[in-house]
C-alpha cells in the first residue's frame, strides 16, 4: 500500500473539542437581535380539507406578530411535500404558523386559531390502498416512483382476485408498477433443491436524530440567512434558493453542527423555508424550535415493506433463483427508492443467477417518509439474512460458508441494468470476521443452555453503494502560508468532511497543522458537492480534493518556473513551498505564492475559472477570488460501476427463554471500505451503525391507531432507540483494508452497511437461539415468547403499523 | 379478505359499522377541534412553548442561582425550567434539549453533584444549590476536565448533540466513584441516549479519564 503522510492516520477534527466543551453551535443555540419565535399549527387528523381558517383572535393577542398561511408560501404539487397546506394529508402536517415575541405567546395564540376541517378518507396500510375501491392517500393517486412510462403519481388498484388468491399468509401480488428480471426464474425454481417462500414485513421506523430540526431565519440586505440543522452543506443551496425564490448569491446557509440526521436532514426541507417566509413577512429574525413530538410527524420515517420473497438454492447452497416482491409504504409524498435499492442489494450480495423483482411504492397518510441509513439495502438484509440461515440449516451447510459461496467477486454483474462494481471484498470480510469472532468455536456454543438461558450465534452482512463523482473541489493557498481546503460536505458527525480534506494536504505535501478546513457557512465559499448521504462523502470528496489539489500543484510549479526560471517539472511541492529539485535556493513559500497569485489575478486568484464548474461553485468563488492562489476543478476522473461499501457482522447473544429478552455478549463488525482513511472514524461508524442496527432489528417502529389514524409513537419512550444498556459493552471492529482502484487513495464509504450487517447478525443470532425465522422487524420479546411457547403471534403475517 | 380490505370502511359517507366509530371520532374532533388546542392532543404536540416566557398573568422574579461556581442574578418565571434559564438567559447553550421531557439526557447538569435533567426541574427550586453545566466541568481558562480530554482522544462524539450530557454524567460519576468499572460507567450513562450510537467510545473515554482524574 502506498505510504501516506495523512491518509490512514488518526487526527483530531476541529469540531471535536467544541462538542465536548459545549461551545459548538447547533441551530437552536443561535440568537439574533430582534429574534421572535414561531410555532406551527399541525393537522389533528390523518387527512382533511381546511374549509375555513380564522386567525383574527390570535392576531389580536398582545405579542403576536403575524400568521403565515398556505397562500403565502409556494404551492407544491402532489406528491411533493408542502410547506403549509389547506389540504393536509397527514396527521401533523403544518397548516399555518404563528410568530410572536415569545414562544409561549405563540403557543397560546395557536390555540385561538379557528380551523374548520372536512375530514377525508385516509389509509395507513398500502395493501388497503391497492385493494379495489380502496382509498388513495393523495387526490392524485396512490402509487409513486419508478417504472417505465409511469407518471410520478398515479392510481393503481389490484383485483379482488389478487387478494383472494393470496389469502392472509401471502402477499397479494397484483400488477407491479416496477418490474425487471434476469434469466429464467421459473425454470431455475423448478431445478432448485430447496425453495423458501415467505411473506415479510419491515416496520416503518423513525430516524429520531437527537437534535430536533430547529431553524433560525432572517433577511439582511436582500439576502436570506438560514441557520439550519442538516447533514449537508453545499447540497442545500440550490434547493433553498428555489424554495425562497432568490438567487444562489442571496442564500447564506449556516450549518456548522448537526445533531444527527440519518437521511432525514440530507436535503432542504420545508420547515426551513417556512421560517424564511415568516421572517420576510414580519421583518424580524424568526426562530422555530421544533419539539421532539413534532419530529415524529415532520422528522422523517423509513419506509416500511410488506413483501414476499422466494429463494431457490441448489444442493450446494448456491442461490440459483430469487423472486422478490416489495410493497413499500410511503408518506403523503414522493417516496424514496428503498424498494428498488433492496432489489439491487439482493442481486449483489447473494448473486442469484436468475432473479425477478416486482415493486410498488404506495403513499399513505402517515408522516413524511424519506431515506434512512441504508435505505432499502438494510431492510433487505434483515429479510434475507435469516433466510440464508434457514437455507444453510436445511441443506446442512455452514452459515458463513453459504454466504461466502453466494458472495460476489469483483467481476460481478448484477440487476437488469447489468451493473458492475469498482471493487469487492465481501468474502475477505467474512473470512476476517470469522477469524476475529472465532466462528468455529462460537458456533459450537450455539444452543448451549444455562437454566432458562440459551446461546445464539449469528452472522449478517449488508451493502450500500458508497461513492459518487462529478463534483467540484476548491482550495486556496493564502499569504498567511496556509492551505485552505473549502469543504462543501456537511457535518453529520462522521468527520468525513475533515478526513476528505486531508486528501488535498496529502497531494500538496502540506502538514495538517498548516491546513485550514473551511466549512459549515456558505460565506466561506464552499464548492458544489453531493449531499452527505449514501455513505458517499469519503469516496466522492477525496476525489474532488484530489483534483483541486493536483491542479494547485501544477499551478504552483508553473508559477515558480515563471518567476524563478526553469521548467515547471523542475519543481516539487512539499513543506508548504514549491522548490527547484536541483537548486533549493529557487524556492517560493506558500505565503509568497499566495501573495503572487493575488498580484497576478486572472487564472491565478480565482478570477478566471473552468467553465464546467457547477453554479454553486461559481457563486462560492465570489467569496474566495483574490484571497490567494485559488485552484478549483471538477472531478472528471474515471468512474464506472457502483462503489460498494460492504460489511459483515458476527454476534453472540444469551437469550432468556422465560422473558424473551437477551443480552448481546459479543459483536464484531468488519468493513470492506477500501483503504481506511481515518481509523477512529471508521471504528465509530461501525460501532454507531451496529447500535442503530440493533434498534432496527429489535426496537424501531412507528405504531398507528387504524381507526383514527393517530400515531402512538410520538416520544422517545414510545419508540425507544437503543440505550447504552441495550448494546454490547464493546463492539469489535476491523477492516479488510483493500484499496478501491477508482479512488486516488483507494477509499470508499461504509456508514450505512455498518447498520444493516449488525441488524441482520442480531436477527440471525435470535433465530439461532429460538429456532424461529420471524420474517418481520423489529423482533420484540413478545414475539420471541410467542414463538418459543408455540402461541400464534398477535398479528397476521402482513399486518403493519403494529 | 374481502372484509379486511373493505373499502366502505374508508368512505366517510359509508354506513358500515367500522365507519360509525370513525365518524364518531371525527365529530369529536370537530366539536372540540375548531380551535387548534385539540390539534396538540391529537398529534401529541400539545407543547405550551418554552417553559420560560410569561403566560398571561404570571410575573418574573429576580432570583440568584449559583452556576459553575458563580452567583448569577436572573429573572425567572415560576414555570421556568432550569434548561431554559441556562440556555436562554445565561447564554449557556452547551446544555442541549433533545426532548424537553426527561427522556434523553441531553440536558444533563449536576445539582450539588447529582445529575439531573435540567429540562425537568424548575429554576426557582435550585436557588440554594450549586449547578454545574458542561461549561463548568473543566478548570478555568478553558482547561479541560480529564473526561473531556479523553473524549477527544477517543473520538467519542459523533454528531455531538448528546455529548455535553455524556460529559456531565461522566464527570459526576468520577466525582463519586473515581475508579469505576466499565459496567458502572455503562449504568452511569444509562440515562443519556445517543442516537449516533457512540456509547462504547464514551465508556472508553470515561474509563481512561478515571486513570488520570
Ligand atoms: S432534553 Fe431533558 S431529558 Fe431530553
Ligand atoms: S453523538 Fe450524536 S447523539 Fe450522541
Amino acid at each position: 500500500m502506498a505510504d501516506y503522510n495523512l491518509i490512514g492516520k488518526d487526527f483530531t477534527p476541529q469540531d471535536v473539542r467544541p462538542k465536548v466543551t459545549g461551545t459548538g453551535k447547533y441551530s437552536e443555540d443561535f440568537k439574533k437581535d430582534g429574534m421572535c419565535y414561531m410555532k406551527m399549527l399541525l393537522c389533528p387528523m390523518p387527512s382533511a380539507n381546511v374549509t375555513n381558517l380564522d386567525a383574527s383572535e390570535a392576531l389580536a393577542m398582545p405579542g403576536v406578530l403575524g400568521v403565515l398561511t398556505a397562500d403565502e408560501v409556494p404551492a407544491v404539487d402532489e406528491p411533493g411535500y408542502p410547506m403549509l397546506t389547506n389540504k393536509p394529508r397527514q396527521l401533523g402536517m403544518p397548516i399555518c404558523a404563528i410568530a410572536a415575541e415569545t414562544e409561549s405567546i405563540a403557543a397560546e395564540a395557536l390555540e385561538r386559531i379557528r380551523v374548520a376541517y372536512e375530514p377525508q378518507p385516509f389509509v395507513l396500510d398500502p395493501l388497503e390502498s391497492l385493494y379495489p375501491g380502496g382509498p388513495n392517500a393523495l387526490d392524485s393517486g396512490n402509487v409513486t416512483g419508478g417504472g417505465e412510462g409511469n407518471p410520478p403519481i398515479h392510481t393503481r388498484k389490484w383485483t379482488a382476485r389478487d387478494f383472494a388468491e393470496a389469502g392472509e399468509d401471502r402477499l397479494p401480488m397484483g400488477e407491479a408498477p416496477v418490474e425487471w428480471s434476469v434469466g429464467d426464474v421459473e425454470a431455475a425454481f423448478a431445478e432448485a433443491a430447496l425453495v423458501i417462500d415467505e411473506p415479510f414485513v419491515t416496520a416503518s421506523s423513525t430516524h429520531q436524530a437527537l437534535e430536533p430540526r430547529s431553524v433560525l431565519a432572517y433577511w439582511e440586505n436582500g439576502k436570506c440567512f438560514i441557520h439550519g440543522s442538516s447533514q449537508s452543506q453545499s447540497w442545500m443551496m440550490p434547493g433553498l434558493a428555489r424554495m425562497m425564490d432568490v438567487s444562489l448569491d442571496d442564500i447564506v446557509y449556516i450549518a456548522e453542527y448537526c445533531g444527527g440526521g440519518f437521511g432525514a436532514k440530507a436535503s432542504p426541507y420545508p420547515i426551513q423555508g417556512m421560517a424564511g417566509y415568516m421572517a420576510k413577512k414580519i421583518g424580524r429574525p424568526v426562530m422555530m424550535r421544533v419539539t421532539r413530538a413534532e419530529e415524529y410527524h415532520l422528522g422523517g420515517t423509513r419506509p416500511g415493506f410488506q413483501g414476499q420473497v422466494k429463494l431457490g438454492f441448489n444442493a450446494n447452497g448456491k442461490m440459483i433463483a430469487a423472486d422478490l416482491y416489495i410493497v413499500q409504504s410511503g408518506g403523503p409524498n414522493r417516496g424514496s427508492g428503498d424498494y428498488s435499492s433492496a432489489a439491487g442489494a439482493l442481486a449483489l450480495v447473494y448473486t442469484p443467477t436468475n432473479m425477478r423483482f416486482r415493486g410498488a411504492a404506495v403513499v399513505t397518510n402517515k408522516p413524511w417518509h424519506v431515506s434512512q441509513r441504508g435505505p432499502g439495502q438494510n431492510q433487505l438484509a434483515t429479510v434475507v439474512e435469516p433466510l440464508m440461515d434457514r437455507a444453510a440449516k436445511e441443506l446442512g451447510i455452514d452459515r458463513v460458508a453459504i454466504r461466502d459461496l453466494n458472495a460476489p467477486e469483483a467481476d460481478v454483474v448484477f440487476t437488469e441494468s447489468q451493473s458492475t462494481v469498482t471493487s469487492m471484498y465481501l468474502k475477505e470480510a467474512y473470512k476476517l470476521g470469522a477469524e476475529k469472532f472465532n466462528w468455529e468455536e462460537k458456533k459450537a456454543m450455539s444452543g448451549q443452555r444455562n437454566g432458562s438461558k440459551v446461546i445464539g450465534v449469528g452472522v449478517g452482512s449488508a451493502y450500500h453503494s458508497a461513492g459518487s463523482n462529478g463534483f467540484d473541489g476548491l482550495i486556496s493557498i493564502r499569504p498567511d502560508g496556509k492551505l485552505y481546503v473549502h469543504s462543501g460536505v456537511g457535518n453529520l458527525g462522521t468527520y468525513s468532511y475533515a478526513g476528505t480534506c486531508r486528501a488535498a494536504a496529502e497531494v500538496l505535501g502540506c502538514s495538517w497543522e498548516n491546513t485550514v478546513v473551511l466549512r459549515g457557512d456558505s460565506r466561506h465559499g464552499l464548492p458544489w458537492t453531493l449531499a452527505q448521504f449514501g455513505s458517499n462523502s469519503t469516496f466522492t470528496n477525496t476525489r474532488t480534493n484530489f483534483v483541486a489539489a493536483t491542479k494547485a500543484k501544477e499551478m504552483l510549479q508553473r508559477l515558480a518556473a515563471m518567476d524563478l526560471g526553469g521548467e515547471p517539472g523542475d519543481y516539487e511541492v512539499a513543506n508548504e513551498a514549491v522548490t527547484n529539485t536541483s537548486d533549493s535556493s529557487k524556492t517560493m513559500t506558500f505565503a509568497q505564492a499566495g501573495q503572487r497569485a493575488i498580484e497576478l489575478g486572472g487564472e491565478w486568484d480565482g478570477t478566471e475559472y473552468p467553465d464546467n464548474l457547477n453554479d454553486v461553485t461559481k457563486a462560492a468563488l465570489k467569496n474566495v477570488t483574490g484571497s490567494g492562489l485559488v485552484a478549483t476543478a471538477k472531478d472528471e476522473l474515471f468512474k464506472e460501476g457502483s462503489v460498494p461499501g460492504m460489511a459483515a457482522a458476527f454476534c453472540m447473544i444469551e437469550l432468556d427463554t422465560d422473558t424473551g429478552k437477551y443480552e448481546i455478549l459479543e459483536m464484531h463488525s468488519i468493513a470492506d471500505c477500501g483503504t481506511v482513511l481515518h481509523p477512529q472514524g471508521l471504528q465509530q461508524q461501525l460501532r454507531g451503525g451496529a447500535v442503530m442496527g440493533i434498534g432496527e432489528a429489535a426496537l424501531d417502529r412507528m405504531i398507528y391507531d387504524p381507526q383514527n389514524g393517530l400515531c402512538a409513537t410520538v416520544g422517545l419512550y414510545q419508540t425507544k432507540p437503543p440505550s447504552i444498556l441495550d448494546v454490547p459493552t464493546l463492539i469489535e471492529t476491523d477492516a479488510v483494508n483493500q484499496p478501491d482502484p477508482q479512488n486516488p487513495f483507494g477509499v470508499k464509504g461504509i456508514g450505512e452497511p455498518a447498520m444493516g450487517c449488525a441488524a441482520s447478525a442480531l436477527l440471525s443470532a435470535i433465530s439461532d437461539a429460538t429456532g424461529t425465522y420471524f420474517n418481520r422487524t423489529p423482533v420484540d420479546p413478545d414475539m420471541i415468547i410467542n414463538a418459543l411457547s408455540g402461541r400464534p403471534q398477535s398479528f397476521t403475517p402482513l399486518q403493519v403499523n403494529v | 379478505m374481502q372484509k379486511k380490505f373493505s373499502s366502505n370502511r374508508y368512505d366517510p359517507q359509508g354506513a358500515v359499522r367500522d365507519d360509525v366509530s370513525r365518524r364518531h371520532f371525527i365529530k369529536g374532533v370537530i366539536a372540540c377541534g375548531t380551535v387548534a388546542g385539540a390539534a396538540g392532543l391529537m398529534t401529541g404536540c400539545s407543547d405550551s412553548g418554552d417553559g420560560g416566557s410569561a403566560p398571561a398573568g404570571s410575573a418574573e422574579r429576580l432570583i440568584s442561582i449559583n452556576v459553575n461556581g458563580m452567583s448569577r442574578n436572573v429573572d425567572v418565571m415560576p414555570n421556568e425550567t432550569l434548561a431554559h434559564t441556562l440556555r436562554n438567559k445565561l447564554g449557556l447553550t452547551g446544555t442541549k434539549l433533545g426532548c424537553d421531557r426527561g427522556s434523553c439526557g441531553a440536558c444533563t447538569v449536576m445539582i450539588d453533584g447529582t445529575t439531573v435533567n435540567s429540562c425537568s426541574i424548575l429554576t426557582h427550586t435550585v436557588r440554594n444549590a450549586n449547578v454545574v453545566t458542561v461549561e463548568g466541568v473543566g478548570g478555568g481558562n478553558g482547561e479541560l476536565h480529564p473526561v473531556q480530554t479523553a473524549m477527544i482522544e477517543e473520538l467519542a462524539p459523533q454528531c455531538g448533540y448528546c455529548t455535553p450530557g455524556q460529559v456531565v454524567s461522566g464527570v459526576a460519576l468520577l466525582q463519586r466513584n473515581p475508579n469505576p468499572t466499565r459496567e458502572e460507567v455503562r449504568h452511569a450513562l444509562a440515562g443519556n441516549l445517543c442516537r449516533c450510537g457512540a456509547y462504547n467510545n464514551y465508556v472508553n473515554a470515561i474509563v481512561k479519564a478515571a486513570g488520570s482524574a
